[in-house]
Parts: structure tokens; C-alpha cells; sequence
């Protein structure tokens, strides 16, 4: 399969000057990604793996370089934050219909595509919730589902399943590699866990430690689909013994 | 938290206390002016009072005044309202206007708006404008303030959210930016609805030929001091009322906080 590129970054650098000091989060980032690829980033705490997404997503600018879509026309983003980060002031659906409502998406087919989502996450019963009502587990689901409803081209994901216990984590894990296959969306994810990183990913990087450079770009030539048993692979065992060196 | 059936009980409980609270008013009000034997244009009776409130409700003169009041009251608060969240806007937006205005913004406060009421009286006459831009400038400060605060307080990860979603300003406006500083802009607005009927009253005093200032003045001068205490309560009433209606909005706007 001849894949088409989806993005490149190239000499990315970025540096956040405060008051009285400044700090090299990036350094000399390049990499390019495929239309349909599923990327994970792994890195130490404060390496700047959030700040890469945020780049990605144009929420800030670059101190050097740059990224540059190749979709053919701007990318839709659905963007899971490190945090739920879900409003306050609306329910559970509400939450998850907003990016429908931002495109003027008709008012029923939203409700209903909310609901499926729903449905789909576990969280039914909960329709009208408001998030303080919510454990933090659910909370983050709901975040997810806000990420994928509109059908985004690019998903970009911030350690999505880190409040989650394993159970949850493990059937999710199997959910995005479901939505992912189906959809055939191009996933940036962000997370501090190896095995995360070897049953989601076609391809890991790993960034080190402030100023964040890339230290490893792995391909995952692990089968599909991939269930539990691939764990106990000596395959599996290699990779996420590189990836261990590699983090250091 | 309280189990359900408990907190029902509290809350009518504070209510029936409210309620006995009030009840014994009336009672004790008479007991002092029985004790006290005072003339009735110094301390009249509650039934006194409640004689010359159906008196002024039968000759019209009651509803009369208490809706200029009422009308100069909201249209103040309404205007007020609209510069103060227009302008706190920007100012919340932008520091550098900020720095710009809040030296005239501070010092706007500190003048007393009863040493200006005159002026306002002179410039734009004894009739309602004059009182309404009183009740809007009395207003403007407060609901600025938290306008500011509130538009700040928006939580920045919403804004990449809706950033990301490329949302316009528009959206991010009536979508994030309202909804979220909306429990402090209606703190805001309670504020400016007490305030509100302070400066018609002080506007009616200053000069005026209807409204219940007035009411309160002729009262004053005509010795009849009953209809001095039918205005006061006409005023609690019209305080109560705008509370009352602030309140619902908020049961309306923030179900979310309960
Ligand atoms: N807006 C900002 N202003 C100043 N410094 C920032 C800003 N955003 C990030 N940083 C700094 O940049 C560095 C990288 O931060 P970033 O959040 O990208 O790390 P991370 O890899 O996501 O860490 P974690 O795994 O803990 O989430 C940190 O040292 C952080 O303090
Ligand atoms: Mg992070």
C-alpha cells in the first residue's frame, strides 16, 4: 500500500520565554506522517509532547520551523486533551455535540450521532449528567467522544486513557483501533505507556528530555489486529524492550 | 451532603422562621407605638400605614409612581448593564486598554454619585432620563468589574478546545465566553439591581415630579408621615421584586451549579 503524506514538521523548535527565564521545550523536530497512520509519541514528563501537539493544531506558533498539511484541503482536528477540559456548564451530550454544533450540523443528527457515541463509550444514562457529576475516568470518555464525533481527518490525542483503570483502558484501546480502522484516520497520540504504544501504534517516536529531540522512530511491525496474547510475543517483548532503552 | 427529605426540611424550616419573623413585625411595631405613645406624623401605626397604602391605591397615585420608579429602575439597570458588559469586554480582552481607561474608571468611583445627581438633575431635567442615567452610571461600575473578572476567569484549555475546532468569534463568544463568566455576570447584575433602585430614589430626591422620591418627599413636607412609610415599602417591594427576578434567571441560566 502506497500511502499518501498527511503532514510534515519540519525543524520545529520551540522556545517559551518568560519574564526572567526561558525555556527550550523543542529542538530540530522533523518528521513526516502518513495520511491513515497511527503515531504514538513517548517521552519523559515535561519533554514536550503536549507542546508538539499544540503545534500541530495551530494553537501556538513555532519559535523556528514549521508543519505543513498535505490532506488537500485544511484538516478537520478533533483534539483529546491531557485534562477532560469539558465545559461546566453543559451535559454530558451537549459536551460531546459541540463540534457538531460549530459546523452548523443539523440539530437531530447530532443528538443522535452524540448518542451513539454514547453509546459506544459506556457512558448511557448519563446523556444529562453535567461533569461534576462525573468520576474522572468518565469524564475523560466524554472528552474522547468530543474528539471523534465529527469525523475528524486528524486526530490528535494527549495521553487520552491515563485516568482510566486497565479494564476501561484495555477495552478502549480496542474501541480506537476499531474507530481508527474503519475511519481510516491519521492518529498523533501522546502517552507514557509502552504496551499503549505497541497495540495502537504503526510507528512509535520517542522524544528526550528537555529540550525535547527525537531520540528513537520505531515502526511497529506488529500484526493486526492486535489482542491481548500479543503481549506474550517475544516480537512484542523485543520492541518494548527498545523503547525501554530508549526512554532512559 | 444532606439526604433529601433533610434538606427540604431546612429550607422550608428557614422559610417558616422568615415567615414568623415578618408575622411578629407587625405586632411588636404596634406594641411600640402603643408604648410610646408618639404622634402619628413621627411613628404612625401599621394600621395607618395599611389606611393610606388603600387610599394611595384607590386614588392611582400609588401604582402611579412606583411604576415610574419601576420603569426608571430598569431601563437604568438595562442600560447600565449594556455599557458595562460591552466595555468590560474589551477591557477584558485587552490589557492595553485597560491600562488606558481604569485610571478615569477609578477615579469615576471615587465619586459619590449623590454629589453628581444634582448636575445630572440640571443637565437633562427633572424627568426620567436624569434618574435613569443615574441608576445606569450607579449600575456601570460593579457589573464592569465583574464582567472583567468573569471574561478572565474563562479557562484557557477551552479556548485551544475551541480553537482547535477552528471555531470563529462569534462562536467562541455565545458558546465559551458567555456561559462560562455567566455565574459571575448575574453576581454582577444582583449588585447592580440593589444599586439600581438606590439611584432612582436619589435621583427622585434631588429633583422630581413623579416616582416614589417623590412620594417620599411630599410625604415628607405634608407631614404625612404614613405615606412616607407606604413609599419605603413600595421600594422593598420594587427591590424584592428585581431580586426575585435575577434569582430566577439564575435557576434558569445555572441549573449546572444547583
Ligand atoms: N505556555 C507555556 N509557557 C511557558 N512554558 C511552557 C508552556 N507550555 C509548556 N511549557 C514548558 O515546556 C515544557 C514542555 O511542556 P509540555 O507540556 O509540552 O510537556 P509534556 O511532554 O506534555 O509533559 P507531561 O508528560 O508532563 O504532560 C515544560 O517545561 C513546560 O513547563
Ligand atoms: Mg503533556
Amino acid at each position: 500500500m502506497i500511502s499518501k503524506p498527511a503532514l510534515a514538521v519540519k525543524d520545529l523548535s520551540v522556545v517559551f520565554d518568560d519574564e526572567n527565564n526561558s525555556i527550550h521545550a523543542l529542538e530540530n523536530i522533523s518528521f513526516n506522517i502518513h495520511q491513515q497512520e497511527f503515531v504514538c509519541f513517548l517521552g519523559p514528563s515535561g519533554s514536550g509532547k503536549t507542546t508538539l501537539l499544540r503545534l500541530i493544531a495551530n494553537l501556538i506558533k513555532p519559535t523556528f520551523g514549521e508543519v505543513n498539511f498535505m490532506f488537500g484541503h485544511q484538516p478537520k482536528i478533533g483534539m483529546v486533551f491531557q485534562q477532560p477540559n469539558l465545559m461546566t456548564w453543559r451535559t454530558v451530550l451537549e459536551n460531546i455535540k459541540l463540534p457538531l454544533e460549530l459546523e452548523n450540523e443539523d440539530k437531530d443528527i447530532a443528538n443522535q450521532k452524540a448518542k451513539d457515541m454514547i453509546e459506544l463509550v459506556g457512558l448511557k444514562g448519563f446523556e444529562n449528567s453535567y461533569p461534576r457529576d462525573l468520576s474522572g475516568g468518565m469524564a475523560q470518555r466524554v472528552g474522547l467522544s468530543r474528539g471523534l464525533i465529527h469525523d475528524p481527518d486528524l486526530l490528535l490525542l494527549d495521553e487520552p486513557f491515563a485516568s482510566l483503570d486497565a479494564l476501561t483502558r484495555e477495552r478502549m484501546w480496542t474501541e480506537l483501533s476499531n474507530i481508527w480502522q474503519a475511519k481510516q484516520k491519521t492518529v498523533i497520540m501522546v502517552t507514557h505507556s509502552i504496551n499503549e504504544s505497541l497495540f495502537l501504534a504503526d510507528r512509535v517516536l520517542v522524544l528526550t528530555q528537555r529540550p525535547g529531540k527525537i531520540k528513537l522512530d520505531m515502526q511497529v511491525d506488529l500484526p493486526r489486529p492486535r489482542d491481548e496474547e500479543i503481549r506474550y510475543t517475544s516480537h512484542f517483548g523485543k520492541l518494548a524492550k527498545k523503547l525501554r532503552d530508549a526512554i532512559e | 451532603m444532606p439526604r433529601p427529605y433533610e434538606k427540604i426540611m431546612k429550607t422550608s424550616l428557614s422559610r417558616l422562621l422568615g415567615l414568623l419573623s415578618i408575622l411578629l413585625f407587625i405586632p411588636l411595631w404596634e406594641l411600640i407605638v402603643r408604648a410610646s405613645d408618639l404622634p402619628k406624623f413621627i411613628l404612625p401605626s401599621p394600621a395607618d400605614v395599611w389606611t393610606r397604602f388603600i387610599k394611595a391605591l384607590n386614588d392611582g397615585s400609588l401604582i402611579y409612581h412606583t411604576s415610574i420608579t419601576f420603569i426608571e429602575v430598569l431601563l437604568g439597570l438595562l442600560l447600565g448593564t449594556l455599557f458595562a458588559t460591552i466595555v468590560g469586554y474589551m477591557l477584558a480582552k485587552s490589557k492595553t486598554l485597560e491600562k488606558i481607561l481604569s485610571p478615569y474608571l477609578v477615579a469615576s468611583q471615587a465619586i459619590p454619585i449623590v454629589a453628581i445627581a444634582p448636575l445630572l438633575v440640571i443637565w437633562l431635567g427633572d424627568g426620567i432620563l436624569s434618574k435613569v442615567v443615574i441608576c445606569a452610571l450607579i449600575v456601570f461600575f460593579p457589573v464592569l468589574i465583574n464582567t472583567i473578572v468573569g471574561v478572565r476567569a474563562v479557562s484557557a484549555p477551552l479556548y485551544d478546545l475551541m480553537n482547535s475546532l477552528r471555531a470563529n468569534r462569534f462562536q467562541i463568544l455565545f458558546k465559551l465566553e458567555i456561559p462560562a463568566s455567566l455565574p459571575v455576570l448575574l453576581g454582577g447584575l444582583r449588585i447592580g439591581a440593589t444599586l439600581s433602585v438606590i439611584g432612582a430614589i436619589v435621583g427622585e430626591l434631588v429633583d422630581a415630579e413623579q416616582g416614589l422620591g417623590f412620594l417620599l418627599q411630599l410625604g415628607d413636607f405634608q407631614y404625612d408621615t404614613s405615606m412616607v412609610f407606604v413609599a419605603v415599602f413600595m421600594l422593598i417591594v420594587l427591590a424584592l421584586l428585581l431580586y426575585g427576578i435575577v434569582t430566577l434567571l439564575e435557576r434558569r441560566f445555572l441549573k449546572w451549579m444547583k
